[in-house]
């Protein structure tokens, strides 16, 4: 059965895509692009009005399988990324046991076959993610690992640092860098600043993520491996990357929708799910990274997809877990602040989205093409829809955008020629 | 007479008429406690209670003291005592008071925010009595109550905050009051004891507190943890004495119109020297006092909320 998509505006940058067309599916493919394709008896979408793009690629999931099952699976985070646009992400390693050895790594790709989305597992960089011992960086690598990453804690020791890159650089893998210098951000819980001051929270100084970037471009230059620095939040961190960039240092990295819209001074009625690490930051980091966005300076978006129980994150701020469950509203939150208002193109969206981390993750990416794999989303950028948890696919319902209102809603995602999100007339249906 | 809220969290969206409000009521509360029947009627039947999650002596007794002037049923309930001790959530035990009838909740709890969570899943009155670095109204509105009663008007009076202004919910509390009524307020202490950006609460800043001491009406003179130091925050409790401690050679250079305080408890001899605690121009006793009389003028506005002009004599 094949499957034509009508009248599509579509986007693809390097297939030279941006302008209305019909697409052709047929099996796991794309087999046609053309103005006008002639109905055979194919299934037929009619997306007059609607825009086509490739699948978005997040780098930065925590799908929390196995040891964290409550609080999402590899299935259900799958089926959020179906929903929010995806079709594929890279999974943390922060699970329980940690991602340090081929056996967790095996266990992730068996779930993964199941799953409705390609996943691309990340290995640790050290034993347990403790920043003491190097994992198996090798053997790693060999099962299949597109990353290494301690996400969630950083490597405190600089010595610990610097031979994990040395190592790992033999196996051509990335870095992807959490920095946090652990004993400037302490018990910290918000970032540091007049609403800290205000709100009596411990606060996380801009410093804390600073010093660590700073620490580990130095490292990267002097081992030349690929440093991706994952959730970059402040202003200083964007001068050391932007600056280490224009010297050549192999340095990447990535910004969360959270910290393109959100400040510090969300957390003013101490609302867990605003809780987040790196923490909301300064208007003036917003700013600064929302600039950097409008000017095509940012390498990669990703969610930093973190879903937790509602326990997790119910009561006291202090004692609230951190994180924000992101796959499902990251693309309509892009679009409604950034392409609706052409702040940035579909074509910027595409490139931070979906080509840049397939570059690093060094996965296949063809686009929107003949003969390359269906991996695409036909998205409404005139449907009003308000972000409602508990319509979330993930377990994880913590998101401080609840009740927002957004235009433009992905509603089919396609993965290997396959329909696995239909969104059309607000079904909001998975489908295997 | 009463406060057109359910809960009383903090003074930072209090207005000055509120807090004019609460302070002359506690004229009247304060006229009941030296009486030699020190107690009314007017709360008879209503019921609070103080659910304190971290170690106090004078607050909890002092709203203990106080529910009891007013003939309210007072029940404390605090970390070691109860299951709170065996992880029930704040949210179970909120329930809990909800349905015992409590018409008012005293809470004290070291996270910033536990009062306005509370507040925001019991239909009672909440009354925040500490939370965290955040906000301790109560002890603010017995400081300004001191203050007023001592040198009269609060509008261009000026006052200094001394000591590890970061840690102290009293200090914002303090802050946001007295800018309210008109105060011009300065902080001193260390700079590792500032918190960040506090200047832009509308204070004025000083590391150097002789500078400070320069033209004050009030010292408000804060508690300094020891665990501060350990911690790396301040070199030496002897070094912090000789640089913050208000002893007697500063008490003589701010003049005798100037009026010392502290929150207490104090570390005398470190942050405060007892000539000075004990001098002719220390309020620190009064306050103790006058925090009754605030916290019988909370809980009468809170929990009296339904009762009509009830006759305090």
């Amino acid at each position: 059965m094949k499957t034509l998509i009508k009248n599509a505006l579509v986007f693809d940058p390097r297939n030279n895509l941006n302008n209305k067309n019909d697409i052709l599916i047929e099996g796991k493919s794309i087999v046609e692009i053309n103005e006008n394709i002639k109905d055979q008896g194919y299934q037929v979408i009619d997306a007059a009005d609607k825009v086509v793009i490739p699948a978005l690629i997040d780098m930065h999931v925590h799908l929390r399988e196995p040891g964290y099952e409550e609080k999402e699976t590899v299935k259900t985070g799958c089926e959020a990324a179906a929903a929010g646009g995806f079709s594929a992400v890279a999974a943390m390693p922060n699970t329980n046991p940690v991602a340090d050895n081929p056996a967790v790594v095996e266990h992730l790709h068996l779930k993964s076959k199941e799953a409705l989305v390609k996943v691309y597992p990340i290995g640790s960089i050290t034993k347990g993610s403790e920043g003491k011992k190097l994992s198996e960086i090798g053997t790693l690598a060999n099962t299949g690992v597109k990353a290494l990453s301690d996400d969630g804690q950083p490597v405190m020791d600089s010595e610990i640092m610097r031979r994990a890159m040395e190592y790992a650089s033999a196996f051509n893998l990335p870095i992807i860098d959490h920095c946090e210098d652990k004993n400037l951000s302490k018990d910290g819980v918000m970032h540091e600043g007049y609403y800290s001051t205000i709100f009596g929270l411990h606060g996380i100084p801009a410093a804390s993520e600073e010093v660590m970037v700073a620490r580990d471009i130095v490292l990267a230059e002097m081992t030349g491996i690929h440093l991706h620095i994952a959730h970059l939040s402040t202003e200083g961190s964007l001068k050391l990357v932007k600056d280490a960039q224009n010297r050549g240092v192999n340095v990447t990295f990535e910004v969360t929708p959270h910290h393109l819209l959100l400040t510090d001074k969300e957390i003013e009625d101490y609302n867990p799910d605003t809780k987040v690490h790196p923490p909301l930051r300064s208007n003036r980091d917003v700013e600064v990274l929302q600039m950097a966005l409008e000017n095509g300076e940012i390498d990669v978006i990703a969610t930093d997809h973190a879903p937790h129980t509602y326990e997790d994150k119910l009561g006291e701020f202090d004692y609230a877990a951190n994180g924000i469950s992101g796959l499902e509203t990251a693309l309509g939150l892009l679009h409604n602040y950034f392409i609706k208002d052409e702040k940035i193109s579909w074509n910027d969206l595409i490139e931070m989205y979906y080509y840049k981390p397939a570059e690093i993750l060094q996965v296949e990416a063809e686009g929107i093409k003949q003969g390359a794999a269906a991996d695409l989303i036909v998205f409404n950028p005139a449907r009003e829809w308000k972000v409602e948890k508990n319509k979330f696919k993930s377990k994880g319902k913590n998101t401080p955008f609840a009740g927002t209102i957004l235009k433009g809603k992905n509603e089919i995602t396609f993965v290997e020629g396959k329909m696995v999100y239909d969104d059309r007339g607000g079904k909001n249906e998975i489908l295997y | 007479m009463s406060l057109k809220r359910k809960d009383f969290l903090g003074l930072y969206n209090v207005s000055a008429e509120e807090i004019n409000e609460i302070l002359d009521t506690a004229v009247a509360m304060k006229d009941i406690l030296t009486r030699t029947v020190k107690k009314v009627p007017t709360l008879r039947g209503k019921t609070v209670i103080n659910l304190f999650y971290e170690p106090s002596t004078r607050t909890k007794f002092s709203f203990n003291l106080a529910a009891k002037r007013l003939s309210a049923d007072v029940m404390s309930i605090s970390k070691s005592s109860s299951s709170i001790a065996k992880g029930e959530s704040l949210l179970d035990t909120a329930k809990t008071m909800e349905v015992m009838g409590a018409d008012v909740v005293v809470i004290r709890h070291s996270a910033p925010g536990a009062a306005k969570f509370l507040a925001d899943n019991i239909s009672a009155s909440v009354l925040n009595a500490g939370d965290g670095a955040h906000a301790h109204p109560t002890q603010a509105l017995l400081d300004i109550y001191s203050i007023k009663e001592k040198l009269g008007e609060i509008s261009g009076l000026k006052v200094l905050i001394v000591g590890d202004i970061a840690h102290s919910r009293v200090a914002r509390s303090n802050i946001w009051g007295l800018n309210k009524l008109g105060a011009e307020v300065s902080v001193a202490g260390p700079q590792t004891l500032l918190p960040r950006e506090i200047d832009k609460m509308g204070v004025r800043v000083y590391n150097n507190l002789d500078e400070a001491l320069e033209k004050v009406d009030v010292v408000n003179i804060l508690r300094i943890q020891m665990e501060r130091q350990e911690s790396g925050l301040f070199p030496s409790i002897r070094e912090y004495r000789e640089i913050y401690g208000m002893n007697e050679k500063r008490l003589q250079r701010i003049g005798k119109k100037a009026v010392i305080m502290h929150p207490g408890p104090m570390n005398r001899g470190i942050e405060i020297d007892s000539s000075v605690a004990d001098s002719s121009q220390s309020v620190i006793t009064e306050q103790v006092k006058n925090g009754v009389a605030i916290r019988m003028a909370l809980l009468y506005l809170l929990a009296g909320r339904e009762l009509e002009n009830e006759n305090l004599n």
